[in-house]
């Protein structure tokens, strides 16, 4: 696939070992470095996040409240979704793994605009002190939706501080979005034509253009919404003719696109893996591009559906429902072909490819789901219920997350040069699956049964159900601890990496592990698409076993 | 022609890197385009819903300041554009002018703006307890109003703070050199007078026979 490997001076420092004072981390352009920094911010937050709802889920335990009060528990989880969807989810797997690992399947040396790369992570460093200031004044309790009228006349919270978080955190991600599109449009190696690209590529550039589209509806509405709260403009103020439905439209127009931005790299991130760990050619290369093409594009036609029962028109209930149906249908054909590229595949059960595995299991679960939400009937008995939390969280945390650390072990030994015990990483792929189901699929049931998302204190015929959701988060907290052990001991005492060491055939394993500063010695040069792992007309059992051994 | 342009790192070649820069600018221009959507989305449906009293509010903004500001922009933007221009050329002292007189007149504007939001202020125009019409669709007009001019005025600062970069570059380097900085810079100016043009209609020309 590429050149370029032969001619590599061995004693080149590798981008680690190219300067190793704080200043040199905090003032690098270098895409991979910034990767790095946001891997580091991005994971503060997250288990800030779960703490607040380890919070949340102590108090649950028990009908009634005896753990924190009704205002600590609006804060709580409040807190638990800000933090978790603008400082975790939207920026996971963009920021860290697409900085990192973008450029190099590119073919080139770095994003189109390295200065502007590390203005986003002080961006988003800005927009998260903000946000902590916001907690340590006293929280948030509107929840992570900010609805009007509620966040602009009557909550006693620090809203205004939490919005202009999420305000500032929001041109992070445009920046991000503007320059992996650019990046992709004008830095692909000679002979990489864009339907030789990898899948991860047009994840991450999907992801950008939902980015750049409709992160900036959000930061409007937010300011709208800062305005009418700080300065008493009457914008959707219902006593001077203003309209808390407009509110909601705006903020849905980008939170619904939002969700693809957290599950389009999610995609991007499984296809690479269950294709090198499989070893086959993805099955429908092409349709597994345009599939994400018309989620990106139909993503921005669906969020009416958040807004069945808030008074908008029965028509354009009838039309969001319809479209939230079609674009059900781009989903499956990934779910179908992730299955057909296993189909006489040589299946290695790597911890990477447990968490793959794992994902399309849980998103499959959560899109059908979707489903139900998309009918105008049911949605109207499950809104606002456990259901529609389950829902999104199998494909959030399901999806997104699982996805999230099945690339992080992938390209681990890509990224620090190291080696992890892989047993002990497929303990963690197999305990987050399993806490995570334990967690969440009692909530689809007790949703079911009526009980309501946000409620403190509920009838007592919940609690069972409650207490295995709870039990079931203890899991889940110990598979997300998990790694920090045996990945912390891989980066002090794991044995060296090899270059390649999943035989991938992808251009960001055919640098050494981990990569110079520059990513390649030469540019490299691609003639043919992605994923070689067998000859064309010939299942991989015709060919040579092409495993590598397996290491412990 | 780009031959002689400062090459920055990923990039190979100096036209791919001036592709680049303006494809990067467009790109966020789209996300400008639709943070500006959501605010005249609110303006359609006030205008939709308040009907006649709407449109009385609008009838108090001040046409002399809005349509003074509008041509001292207009001009600024032809001397922006004219100054893009000179630096591909490589004329130095008239992009120079070019440059200075983009932020004079993007400076007068901000005065004039000032001078307008003084005199609202005056005549109660602030939505609140003391506002001068009846509360409802007018409140809503002003409320409009204030939110996004403040807005624009935030964005034509940063223009402007971009020409005084450029202005500065300018000293120690050539323009010329650094032609696609020049031309991101004008193109974002540009998006800021074009906001303004749709601005114009919807804030001093309604409400007016």
């Amino acid at each position: 696939m590429s050149e370029g490997i032969a001619a590599r001076d061995l004693t080149r420092p590798d981008y680690l070992q190219y300067g190793t004072t704080v200043r040199s981390w905090l003032t690098t352009t270098d895409h991979k470095r910034i990767g790095i920094l946001y891997a580091v911010a991005i994971t503060f937050f997250f288990f800030l996040g779960a703490a607040a709802m380890a919070l949340v889920r102590a108090d649950l335990v028990t009908p009634s409240a005896d753990l924190i009060t009704n205002d600590q528990y609006n804060r709580a989880f409040t807190l638990h979704g800000i933090i978790m969807v603008w400082f975790f989810l939207v920026p996971s797997i963009p920021t860290t793994l697409g900085n990192f690992l973008l450029p190099m399947m590119l073919g080139t040396k770095d994003l189109a605009f390295p200065r502007l790369n590390l203005l986003s992570w002080y961006l988003f460093i800005g927009g998260g002190l903000l946000t902590l200031f916001a907690l340590l004044a006293g929280g948030v309790d509107t929840g992570w939706t900010f609805y009007t009228p509620f966040s602009t006349l009557y909550s006693n919270s620090h809203v205004l501080l939490a919005a202009l978080g999420v305000f500032v955190v929001g041109f992070s991600s445009i920046a991000t979005g503007v320059n992996f599109i650019a990046s992709t449009h004008l830095l692909r190696a000679k002979g990489l034509t864009w339907m030789r690209l990898p899948l991860f590529v047009w994840a991450m550039y999907t992801t950008s253009l939902v980015m750049v589209l409709a992160t900036p509806v959000l930061s409007m509405s937010l300011l709208l919404v800062v305005a009418e709260r700080a300065f008493g403009l009457p914008i959707f103020d219902p006593r001077s003719g203003g309209d808390p439905l407009l509110f909601q439209h705006l903020f849905w127009f980008y939170s619904h696109p939002a969700v693809y931005i957290m599950v389009l790299p999610a995609f991007g991130v499984v296809s690479e893996i269950i294709t090198c760990e499989a070893r086959r050619r993805i099955f429908g290369y092409q349709f597994m591009v345009y599939a994400m093409v018309v989620i990106a594009v139909i993503g921005f036609m669906v969020w009416g559906h958040h807004m069945f029962v808030s008074g908008q028109s029965a028509f354009a209930s009838m039309v969001f429902s319809f479209l939230s149906f079609v674009i059900a249908v781009p989903s499956a054909i990934k779910v179908f072909n992730w299955t057909g590229t296993l189909y006489r595949g040589q299946v290695r059960f790597s911890a990477s490819m447990l968490y793959a595995l794992g994902f399309v299991g849980l998103f499959t679960l959560g899109g059908l789901t979707g489903l139900f939400l998309a009918s105008v009937p049911l949605d109207v008995h499950l809104t606002d219920t456990y259901f529609v939390v389950a829902h999104f969280h199998y494909i959030m945390v399901g999806g997104s997350v699982s996805a999230f650390f099945g690339g992080l072990h992938f390209w681990w030994p890509k990224i620090t040069g190291r080696m992890y015990s892989e047993r002990l990483a497929q303990f963690a792929a197999v305990s987050m699956f399993f806490g995570f189901n334990f967690t969440f699929f009692p909530q689809f049931v007790m949703g079911y049964m009526g009980m309501p998302r946000r409620y403190h204190v509920y009838p007592p015929e919940f609690q069972p159900w409650h207490v295995m959701s709870s039990v079931g988060a203890v899991v889940l907290g110990f598979a997300y601890l998990w790694p920090i052990f045996y990945l912390g001991w891989s980066l002090v005492k794991g044995e060296k990496a090899p270059d390649n060491p999943h035989g991938s055939t992808s251009l960001e394993w055919q640098t050494t592990s981990p990569p110079p500063r520059e990513n390649f010695d030469r540019l490299p040069v691609v003639d043919a698409g992605p994923y070689k792992y067998h000859p064309w007309h010939s299942t991989p059992d015709e060919v040579e076993q092409s495993h590598r051994p397996q290491l412990p | 022609m780009s031959s002689d342009i400062a090459l920055h790192d990923p990039f190979e070649e100096p036209a791919r890197q001036q592709v680049a820069v303006s494809f990067g600018m467009w790109s966020f221009l789209a996300t400008e385009c639709l943070f500006f959507a959501g605010i005249f989305l609110f303006y359609a449906n006030a205008r939709w819903h308040g009907g006649e009293a709407f449109l009385n509010g609008a009838g108090e903004s001040a046409f002399w300041f809005g349509t003074a500001n509008t041509a001292i922009l207009m001009t600024g933007s032809m001397a922006m554009a004219i100054a893009e221009r000179a630096a591909k050329a490589d004329i130095v002292r008239l992009t120079r002018w070019m440059l200075w007189a983009m932020l004079a007149l993007g400076l007068l504007f901000l005065a004039v703006k000032g001078v307008e939001y003084r005199k609202d202020l005056h005549e109660h125009l602030f939505p609140g307890p003391d506002f001068k019409l009846d509360s409802g669709p007018a409140e809503q007009f002003w409320a409009f109003y204030w939110a996004v001019t403040a807005v624009h005025a935030v964005h034509l600062t940063i223009g402007l703070a971009a020409t005084a970069r450029l202005l500065w570059m300018d000293r120690h380097v050539s323009l010329h050199r650094h032609h696609s900085t020049v031309m991101a810079s004008a193109l974002y100016l540009h998006f800021v007078d074009i906001v303004w043009i749709a601005l114009y209609p919807l804030l001093y020309l309604a409400g007016r026979q």
